[in-house]
C-alpha cells in the first residue's frame, strides 16, 4: 500500500470514527451514559419529565428547552454535571456525577445536551 | 424369542417408568442451595461475577449480583423475602427498560416487570445458606464500622432529602420518592450494616457502572444515614 493511499484510508478511517461517536471520544457513549444515568431523572425525552420527578421540591432542566439552556456556557453544564447542582447554584437533587464519570465522558454529555436543546450557549435555534 | 423380546421391553418400560416417578417424587427441598441458584436463578442474577463493566450490561441486568450476597444481605431476610417476595426496585433492575412517556411525566410500565418466583421454606433456607457463603469484595468491608445509633425520622429525612437529595430516586416510605433506585424503608431489615456504609462510601467500587453517584456521601454522615435507614425500618407502614 503506498503511503498515499494508506494516509487516504487513515483519514477516512478517523472520519468514520468522528461520525459514529460525535459526542464521545473516550470511554461510554454519551447517548448510553445519558439513557442510563440521566432518564431517571430528565426524561427518556430529555424534557425533564422522568419517572422519578412526582415528589421533587424542584423539577429536573428540560433539556429540549433551547431558550433555557442557551443561557448556560458548556463549562457551567460540565460543572453542574461533574460537581452537582449546588456547585452552579442549583438544585441539590442534582448529585454531583465526577465519582462516577470521566472528564472525557462528562465533555461527552456537554455536546449531547447541545444535540438536545439543538441550542449553543447565547444562541438558541 | 418373541415372548423374551416383550418381557425385556416390558421390563424395561417399567424400569423407565419407576426411575421417572422416583425423580419426580424426589422432594425440591432435596436440592442443594447451590442446585437451586444454578437452575432457577442464574438466568437473572449473575452468581459468579465479575459486575458489569459497560452501561449495556447494566442495562440488560435482570436481578441483583449475587456474587457478594454473603457480603451484602441479612440471611433472615432472604429466607423471609425468597417465599413472598416483594418488588424492591419500583422500576425494575435498569429502569430505563420498564418505563414508557406519560401526559406528565415518564410512568413505570407494569407490562414490563415480571414477578419474583417464590420458593418453600425449605428452600429458602438452602438458597440463604448458599448465598451466605458468597463473600466476593470482601475487602471492601470493614467487620464492625457501623456502630448503632439514634437520628430522628425528621433529621434523617432532612439529610436523605433537603441536603443529599437522595429522595430523587428512592422512596422513604411505600408511595413516596423516587422509583428508579431500590426502596431505603426496608434497606436495614434486608443488608447488612457494614455493607451499607460501604456501598454509600462508593457504590462504584461494587457495581462500576450503577447510575448511582460515588464518592457523594460525607464520611461523617455514613453512619447517620445508616441510623436513619434503622429508624425507617421500624416504622409500620402497612
Amino acid at each position: 500500500m503506498s503511503s498515499h493511499l494508506y494516509n487516504t484510508a487513515a483519514f477516512a478511517a478517523m472520519m468514520l470514527g468522528l461520525i459514529t461517536t460525535p459526542a464521545s471520544h473516550a470511554g461510554e457513549q454519551a447517548k448510553d451514559i445519558y439513557q442510563t444515568y440521566c432518564w431517571q431523572c430528565h426524561g427518556m425525552n430529555g424534557d425533564g419529565k422522568g419517572v422519578n420527578i412526582r415528589d421533587m421540591s424542584v423539577q429536573p432542566r428540560d433539556h429540549t428547552d433551547a431558550a433555557e439552556m442557551s443561557t448556560r456556557t458548556d463549562d457551567d453544564l460540565f460543572k453542574a454535571i461533574k460537581e452537582g447542582g449546588q456547585s452552579v447554584n442549583k438544585s441539590v437533587l442534582m448529585p454531583p456525577w465526577g465519582g462516577s464519570l470521566s472528564d472525557e465522558e462528562i465533555t461527552g454529555l456537554v455536546k449531547y445536551l447541545r444535540v438536545l436543546c439543538q441550542c449553543r450557549y447565547g444562541e438558541s435555534q | 424369542m418373541l415372548l423374551m423380546n416383550i418381557i425385556r421391553l416390558i421390563t424395561g418400560l417399567t424400569a423407565g417408568y419407576l426411575a421417572t416417578a422416583l425423580l419426580l417424587s424426589v422432594p425440591a427441598s432435596a436440592d442443594s442451595g447451590l442446585d437451586i441458584l444454578e437452575k432457577k436463578c442464574s438466568g437473572c442474577h449473575n452468581l459468579t461475577g465479575p459486575s458489569p463493566q459497560t452501561l449495556e450490561e447494566v442495562q440488560q441486568r435482570k436481578g441483583p449480583d449475587l456474587f457478594y450476597a454473603g457480603n451484602k444481605y441479612r440471611k433472615e431476610w432472604l429466607e423471609e423475602w425468597l417465599q413472598e417476595p416483594e418488588r424492591i426496585r419500583p422500576a425494575g433492575m435498569y429502569y430505563g427498560k420498564h418505563i414508557k412517556a406519560g401526559d406528565e411525566q415518564d410512568v413505570i410500565d407494569p407490562s414490563t416487570l415480571e414477578a419474583h418466583m417464590a420458593v418453600s421454606e425449605e428452600q429458602a433456607e438452602a438458597i440463604a445458606g448458599t448465598l451466605m457463603t458468597y463473600k466476593a469484595k470482601s475487602d471492601l468491608i470493614s467487620a464492625g464500622e457501623y456502630q448503632p445509633g439514634h437520628i430522628s425520622l425528621s433529621m434523617g429525612e432532612l439529610m436523605f432529602d433537603k441536603f443529599r437529595g437522595c429522595l430523587a430516586c428512592h422512596q422513604i416510605e411505600p408511595g413516596y420518592g423516587g422509583l428508579s433506585g431500590p426502596e431505603v424503608y426496608t434497606a436495614a431489615k434486608r443488608l447488612q450494616d457494614d455493607y451499607l456504609m460501604s456501598y454509600m462510601r462508593n457504590p462504584k467500587a461494587w457495581d462500576p457502572k450503577v447510575f448511582m453517584p460515588s464518592g457523594y456521601i460525607r464520611e461523617k454522615d455514613l453512619a447517620k444515614f445508616a441510623h436513619y435507614f434503622h429508624a425507617l425500618s421500624e416504622e409500620d407502614f402497612e
